[in-house]
């Protein structure tokens, strides 16, 4: 083995321990709600929370509303910006961007400013209104994920080609996108699903400010309230992030259409 | 009445003209190409007949009526693609029932219809593939299968060969015409390759610099090109200029020797012309007769037949003969006469 390979070996090594350690020591601790004895006690402390079920279940909901507003959004968008605007591009590329500049904190504000309760769309003023205000504000700040993803994915296939075939075909724009478009390009709008539901789990700032029963508030009030069972929550997590990974790479197996 | 007028057509890309006042009737059943170099503005026709360019002047009308007001997907074109363009997501049966689908056809007929359709083009055994499990003719043959399974009013083919491997090539172009003339479909066929424009078509338009430059028969375009880009793009051509004389019938006298031309060649004598001859109507003749003299520069072995590098004068001229036509010492520095059937001179008009 030469000097390069262990060098090599050795960077790796030192990566692996920096990501798994804190993960392994998180773990254990998670473990040790009983004293001496390593025990899944705050797992069990947590999963029996009504407020964790009713919490995280909001939020998978509200992700999933959110993955549907953000492909809603993105992918029309990202497809005719490709078809017919290819020079607006980088602008629209820099709007997408804008999320990972512009604090959460001056989304929700905004929000609040424009959608109170003595405003012309005063959807602050009910428990829908403000469900899909928080749906707005995870769709936002999923775009630079999502709008990169659904990008990716229609580079990946020949978008004209492929929407002027259909069109000589007699489709209109709606069966092009719908039966066309989509299909080719699911395992991309997978990934930002999947990147959209691990943001939409961990939000903290919008949810609470819209004053909303979600996952991310939740974890921060366990974490001020308990020892062991925010350890617990966060393996969980992080577990739920990574299975969320594993479905991508199957799916994206799966549904492979092209050679190799 | 054509079945299809395209009358001015103009395009521009910016400031840009890609074609201009372009003319093309084609009758029903026809099958007519587009031949050209690149950039020559003949895919820029054809998308404007499919409905994904728009002209800035001019008129498509199919038995009379306009289709300017009409988008893509509601002209009844059928269209098949240089990359092929099959949907990856799915199989070959589904994307020949694409368009049976969308236009709402009872599933027992589309299954019928996707049936003939495959065993059309001889691919029945094949309906449950993806494209991605066929090979470049085949995907070419689905593709085709899947545009002229709505049986549209017309059938455009944009390069549908230039991808495939040679064999392949010419084995498609003899399929995809007999089953234009099975359906009796008007076909409009863009190609640069002229050896499948003249191989397949009732009629070539040979388009330069957006304009079409000469309409005929495969026969009257590579016999009687009307213009020196014409006769230039068909073919291999020699180009000789001279002046036009009387002493003994119509002659040009040019550099290396005397052309003898047919009846008054439609010039005046002493006017300077520009004549065509194609280098099979180039034969070796005695040294001491009439013609053009010249001195071989480089003999290739074709196969077939060898092509001599002959200069005369300023010119080169490429003859092509057989071996039986070439004297055995014939070799580089030998001197040769050349003659042409008068027949076969070609006057070019530009």
């Amino acid at each position: 083995m030469n000097l390069k390979r262990i060098g090599s070996w050795a960077i790796f090594i030192l990566a692996v321990i920096y990501f798994l350690l804190p993960l392994v020591g998180t773990l254990e601790f998670s473990l040790r709600a009983r004293r001496g004895v390593y025990s899944l006690d705050a797992y069990r402390n947590v999963l029996d929370d009504p407020q964790f079920q009713q919490t995280l279940a909001y939020s998978v909901i509200l992700s999933i509303a959110t993955v549907i507003l953000g492909v809603l959004i993105v992918a029309p968008t990202a497809f005719w910006v490709r078809l017919k605007m290819p020079r607006l591009r980088p602008v629209v590329e820099f709007i997408t961007l804008l999320p990972l500049v512009i604090p959460p904190i001056i989304i929700v504000f905004g929000y609040i400013r424009l959608f109170n309760t003595s405003s012309i769309l005063p959807l602050t003023g009910s428990a829908r209104g403000t469900d899909f205000l928080l749906a707005a504000g995870y769709a936002t700040l999923s775009l630079p994920y999502m709008y990169r993803a659904v990008d990716t994915g229609l580079r990946a296939i020949e978008v004209q080609t492929l929407t002027e075939a259909a069109q000589s075909l007699g489709a209109g724009w709606a069966t092009v996108l719908a039966r066309v478009i989509l299909p080719n390009i699911a395992v991309a709008i997978l990934s930002g699903a999947f990147l959209t539901f691990a943001i939409v789990i961990g939000e903290y700032v919008i949810a609470a400010l819209l004053n909303r029963p979600a996952f991310g508030p939740y974890m921060v009030w366990m974490g001020s309230n308990r020892a062991y069972e925010p350890a617990a929550l966060a393996v969980i997590a992080f577990g739920m992030t990574w299975a969320s990974m594993g479905v991508i790479q199957l799916l994206a197996r799966r549904t492979r259409f092209t050679k190799g | 009445m054509a079945f299809i007028d395209l009358t001015s057509l103009g395009k521009s890309f910016g400031p840009t003209p890609v074609v201009r006042d372009f003319d093309l009737a084609l009758h029903q059943g026809e099958f007519v190409s587009l031949l050209g170099p690149s950039g020559c503005g003949k895919t820029t026709v054809l998308r404007m007949v499919a409905g994904f360019e728009t002209p800035d002047s001019g008129d498509i009308r199919i038995e009379g009526q306009s289709l300017l007001r009409q988008r893509a997907s509601q002209r009844q074109i059928g269209m098949v693609f240089q990359s092929y363009a099959l949907f990856p997501n799915m199989t070959v049966a589904d994307n020949v029932a694409f368009g049976l689908r969308v236009a709402k056809l009872a599933p027992a007929q589309i299954d019928k219809r996707v049936d003939e359709m495959l065993d059309m083009v001889g691919l029945a055994a094949m309906k449950g593939r993806y494209p991605y499990q066929l090979s470049g003719g085949q995907q070419q043959r689905v593709a085709l299968a899947r545009a002229i399974a709505p049986r549209p009013r017309v059938l455009l083919l944009d390069e549908p060969l230039s991808a495939l491997d040679a064999k392949i090539r010419v084995a498609l172009r003899t399929e995809i015409r007999t089953i234009q003339r099975q359906l009796g479909i008007t076909t409009l066929f863009v190609t640069h390759d002229q050896e499948e424009a003249l191989s397949m078509s009732d009629r070539i338009v040979i388009m330069n610099a957006g304009r079409a430059e000469q309409i005929g028969t495969p026969e009257e375009i590579y016999n009687r090109p009307t213009t020196r880009f014409v006769a230039g793009f068909i073919g291999t051509l020699n180009v000789i200029e001279g002046q036009l004389g009387t002493e003994g019938g119509t002659v040009l006298t040019c550099a290396g020797g005397r052309l003898a031309l047919p009846g008054t060649f439609g010039a005046s004598p002493g006017e300077t012309l520009s004549v065509a001859v194609r280098p099979q109507s180039l034969r070796p003749a005695p040294i001491d007769g009439d013609g053009l003299r010249g001195t071989v520069r480089h003999v290739e072995f074709l196969g077939a037949f060898t092509r001599l590098h002959v200069s005369c004068g300023p010119n080169t001229l490429l003859v092509d003969c057989f071996a039986r036509d070439l004297a055995a010492n014939l070799s580089v520095g030998s001197q040769i006469a050349l003659t042409v059937p008068p027949d076969e001179v070609l006057r070019l008009s530009a």
